[in-house]
């Protein structure tokens, strides 16, 4: 058998490819982005038998994912949780179609917030989609639920939920593959032509199909090998563990044995019968999951009445941040081990934009053409450029959510605050800065829209963005030609730069300003790869 | 045999290369493994940990438990430090002297050393000097390895194997050099140990 050392996240592409998958869409994103890329690396994907994208947004790529699994074939799409926001349209819908190829939605959660705006839990979603989600404990069990989630959305004919947090998708582990590697399915139709089909007539229906379901989706997770029983004589205490963290509970154990009875969930929903005998047998309950107390607040209930439920809510876990050997040590009455505290000198070492890069010259020139305006008027996005909030910078003053840049800057101008100014990534604009544009340019707000074109997803480690196309893009919903100035952000051009953000914000309209410097950390790689090249060459010859 | 080794840098200084490194020398020593990395926005010059557990039994946590690694090992004298919790009380601090300067902020660099010589078992030393000495300031992350090689319980043609394997592609030339740079780095940490 063979045995792979894979990321979290690279054990799920090839469970989903070892699954006969033949589409894998995704828009990059920390902790996900590693799942297409090990997928495009793959030699299924070089030799043209599956597609493997970046798509602009999550919502396209749910979509195109939505579209596979209703020609048949199995469609896989991935997105950290955030991006799930984005999806969230066609994800819920996409459960009341119904799945007819499997279906597998994959949404990595950031508990702690490393790389990301909140730590918002997945599972929420499933559960207002209605449909299995499945919680792999270690890199195993990624790639093996990765390959099962297909044939249980193909049995059921939902899409499945397939939710990961950050640690396991970037740790790695050996993972044994699978012997037998499946063929993709045949082309075919659903076989109920209104099934895609959401008109009120029909979608009502597929609603009720969808509730039917619920106790087939109850029946598969009851009898699923991802949720299991470990018994333990010691009953003073119950354990609900899921997912990874299962392995923090055992790994304050000496011979990993835990003394009390433990329910070890990795497919919800949750086994009522499982949960029924631990809830039974024991006198207090402890509930360990990384990510919001989901099945905390399922097991309390509104009242709280019953036994004793501890875990996030009722402070015997911290509410936030994700869990760790120590976290649960704590929660079991175990001793931590302290080990040397940090001396007193050290101080944190922020991320900042690297040596070179060319938001530094656009940032520059941007706050100095502000210093003839009041402060609190440049609406950020999300990208490398966000790091432009922090010092020396300090140029912008919100970062919330993909795109809501430009759209923010309407708010503020429209509230009376003139002009405003948006500073958004060429990918960001992409993924879902237009839209907003379009707004601007209907209402001929007095905006300044700056799009960093970096040529490049910096912030994700480089993935190709649709860059060549911004300004023809910007023109075509409308903002006028004279108003469309592309810079080149070098340190020697600031005073002209200068000039052209002052021109620009002091017009009573819509303008769009791009600084179009590729991101030093490509444009150095490919001069690296090129120098190889030559030097191969030059041994060769 | 279980060990637990915090990796310790700046996002770009290469923690992530040493640690899959160690990681290939210890698959091919038959060693379970577990190793937790650091992706995303700090990868841009902030503070990048990874955390790597090996041993001869399944790994339960991809985590380490405060308090009970084996080893930090650092290729920047202040980033070391921090992970300080991290270490058991028989743990050893081995890092690279040479500070990586991107804050304005950052400590006295006598100050930083000084704290270094207060962790009960330490190691500190000019790392890219021993680059240099092995042909070039950029393999001071393959002197690092070696360094961490006397602390680990794996044979050391292991990672002459990982190192051969990793630059296959960049030319003998280039294996040679790291080939030594792994030497220096593992001569040396023997005999600051004792060994």
């Amino acid at each position: 058998m063979e045995q792979l050392v894979l990321l979290g996240d690279e054990a799920i592409a090839q469970g989903a490819i070892d699954a006969g998958v033949t589409g894998i869409y995704a828009y990059p994103g920390t902790p996900s982005t590693e799942i297409k890329e090990y997928a495009e690396r793959s030699r299924e994907a070089r030799e043209g038998k599956i597609n493997v994208c970046w798509c602009a947004n999550e919502k396209t790529a749910m979509e195109t994912a939505l579209g596979v699994s209703y020609a048949g074939k199995r469609g896989m799409v991935s997105m950290k949780h955030v991006g799930l926001n984005v999806a969230a349209d066609p994800f819920v819908n996409s459960a009341i179609t119904g799945a007819n190829g499997g279906l597998l939605v994959v949404s990595a959660d950031d508990p702690s917030m490393h790389s990301s705006q909140n730590e918002q839990d997945s599972r929420y979603y499933g559960k207002l989609a209605m449909i299995p989600i499945l919680e792999p404990g270690n890199q195993q069990e990624a790639y093996d639920m990765a390959h099962e989630c297909f044939a249980l959305s193909e049995r059921l004919h939902v899409p499945v939920l397939l939710r990961i947090t950050t640690r396991l998708a970037h740790s790695r582990a050996v993972v044994r593959r699978r012997k037998e590697i499946l063929e993709q399915n045949p082309l075919t139709l659903p076989e109920n032509p209104m099934q895609f089909i959401l008109l009120p007539l029909s979608a009502r229906k597929r609603y009720r199909e969808l509730l039917v379901k619920q106790e087939r989706i109850a029946r598969e997770a009851e009898g699923s090998p991802f949720n299991n029983w470990i018994d333990g004589s010691d009953r003073s205490l119950g354990i609900v563990a899921a997912g990874i963290a299962y392995n923090y509970l055992i790994e304050n154990y000496q011979d990993g044995k835990c003394p009390h009875p433990v329910v070890k969930i990795g497919h919800y929903p949750m086994p009522v019968r499982l949960m029924e005998d631990l809830y039974q047998s024991c006198d207090t309950i402890l509930v360990l999951e990384d990510g919001y107390p989901f099945i905390e607040e399922l097991l309390r209930g509104y009242l709280n009445r019953g036994k004793r439920i501890m875990g996030r809510l009722d402070g015997t876990i911290p509410r936030d941040g994700e869990l760790n050997p120590a976290k649960v040590a704590k929660a079991l009455g175990l001793p931590v081990h302290d080990g040397i505290p940090v001396p007193g000198l050290i101080v944190s070492r922020p991320p900042s934009l690297c040596k070179g890069c060319p938001h530094i010259s656009s940032y520059n020139a941007l706050n100095e053409a502000m210093t003839s305006y009041s402060k609190g008027r440049v609406l950020s996005d999300i990208g490398c450029y966000s790091l432009g909030a922090l010092s020396p910078y300090r140029a912008i003053d919100s970062v919330v959510e993909m795109g809501s840049s430009i759209t923010m800057a309407k708010g503020v101008a429209d509230a009376g605050l003139i002009p405003s100014v948006a500073v958004i990534g060429d990918s960001t604009f992409i993924h879902s800065g237009i839209t907003g544009l379009i707004d601007l340019v209907n209402s001929s707000s007095p905006v300044t829209v700056v799009i960093l074109d970096n040529q490049t997803t910096a912030m994700t480690g480089g993935q190709p963005s649709m860059t060549s196309r911004i300004e023809n893009i910007v023109e075509g919903v409308g903002v006028e030609k004279e108003h469309i100035r592309v810079v080149n952000p070098l340190p020697k051009n600031h005073e002209e730069n200068v000039k052209i953000f002052r021109e620009e914000l002091a017009y009573h309209g819509v303008s769009v300003i791009i600084p179009r410097r590729e991101c030093i950390q490509t444009a150095t790689r490919k001069l690296k790869q090129a120098r190889n090249k030559t030097k191969a060459g030059e041994e060769t010859s | 045999m279980k060990k637990d080794i915090i990796l310790a840098g700046v996002g770009g200084q290469g923690v992530l290369s040493i640690s899959a490194l160690i990681g290939l020398a210890a698959m091919k020593a038959g060693l379970f493994l577990k190793q937790a990395e650091v992706h995303g926005m700090s990868q841009r010059g902030g503070e990048v940990h990874s955390h790597l557990r090996l041993a001869d039994v399944p790994i339960a946590s991809d985590l380490i438990p405060d308090g009970k690694a084996d080893l930090i090992l650092s290729v920047e004298p202040m980033e070391g430090l921090r992970y300080l919790p991290m270490l058991s009380a028989e743990g050893w601090l081995v890092t690279n002297t040479q500070p990586f300067v991107n804050i304005p902020n950052y400590p006295e660099l006598d100050l930083i050393l000084q704290e270094i010589t207060r962790v009960p078992h330490h190691l500190a030393f000019n790392a890219e000097e021993m680059a240099k000495e092995a042909g070039s300031t950029r393999a001071v992350n393959t002197v690092m390895l070696g360094a961490s090689i006397p602390f680990l319980n794996i044979a050391y043609e292991k990672f002459e194997e990982a190192i051969t394997d990793f630059f296959q592609s960049k030319g003998t030339e280039i294996i040679d050099m790291n080939l030594a740079a792994l030497g220096k780095g593992s001569d040396f940490a023997r005999k600051g140990r004792g060994w």
